[in-house]
């Protein structure tokens, strides 16, 4: 699914437009843990999160997660929107709960973004 | 850009300030800049600028202050993080993966899951992490580029 669709099934705003809603999106990673959106292996995916926080986005710039939706209608503050357009991450709030925005999507047929495989890692068995 | 006779392609460095959550991530988000308008690859830039990340998030947390400092040659990233902080007593016992001594308050704010030394060791290709209790810690990781 597009990240338009996405917007669309979560009924969402979007704060920070980075020209990318018409991206294939293929996995999602839902968490308010940091460390956890960086064990996982994350191209083509969104950040779900109620941690509504610039390290959020500056996490999801070091994943390379093309959009961060933001729960609960709460909306992040003019520096984090400033950092996410400047490193092209779009940001997207909705109205929903994590738990709820999740179920929808996974409905939809999004599913969790897989762990980080490291075949390509050198010299690594 | 700095050239000497290992034939060093650049090399810089960023201080860190402990308990700086505000700036948490700035350090790693610019050498990930730094990095990438150097051309490193894509993956292999993706899996240094997680483990810096976490490095540096471990000083922020835990440190009063540390530096960060990277070396690029032709044939590897080398990025050392060295702090002075608690130090780690047992590094085993750390780098378990949901093993965690950051405070409650810590947790709250998205870190401290217990998930960065096992994430460092996941994306560096030679991770060495010297420590002694009561000085500090430094880590250092080894992504290479050939």
């Amino acid at each position: 699914m597009t990240l338009k669709d996405i917007i669309d099934t979560l009924k969402a705003e979007v704060i920070v437009d980075c020209n990318n809603i018409s991206r294939t999106i293929k996995c999602a990673c839902a968490t308010d843990l940091m460390s956890e959106v960086l064990y996982y292996s994350i191209s083509n995916a969104i950040l779900i999160t109620g941690l509504v926080r610039s390290h959020a986005v500056r996490t999801a710039d070091v994943a390379e997660i093309d959009a961060v939706i933001f729960t609960k209608s709460k909306k992040p503050d003019s520096e984090t929107i400033e950092f996410a357009r400047n490193k092209g991450i779009s940001i997207v709030v909705t109205p929903l709960s994590t738990f709820a925005a999740c179920g929808m999507l996974y409905e939809k047929g999004l599913r969790c973004c897989p762990e980080e495989e490291m075949k390509e890692k050198s010299g690594k068995g | 850009m700095v050239k000497d006779k290992t034939q060093k392609i650049l090399s810089g460095s960023f201080n860190i300030l402990g308990g700086d959550f505000s700036n948490s991530g700035i350090a790693s988000t610019e050498l990930k800049s730094i990095l990438s308008k150097i051309g490193i690859d894509g993956k292999k830039l993706r899996r240094a600028s997680i483990a810096t990340f976490e490095a540096e998030m471990n000083v922020i947390i835990y440190a009063n202050a540390g530096t960060l400092r990277y070396e690029v040659d032709g044939r590897e990233l080398k990025i050392t993080v060295q702090d002075m902080g608690p130090g780690i007593e047992d590094i085993n016992l750390a780098m378990t993966e949901g093993y965690s001594t950051a405070p409650e308050w810590v947790r709250e704010m998205g870190w401290g899951a217990g998930m960065g030394l096992p994430n460092m060791k996941k994306n560096a290709d030679e991770l060495k992490i010297n420590s002694v209790v009561g000085e500090g810690t430094t880590v250092e990781l080894v992504i290479n580029l050939s």
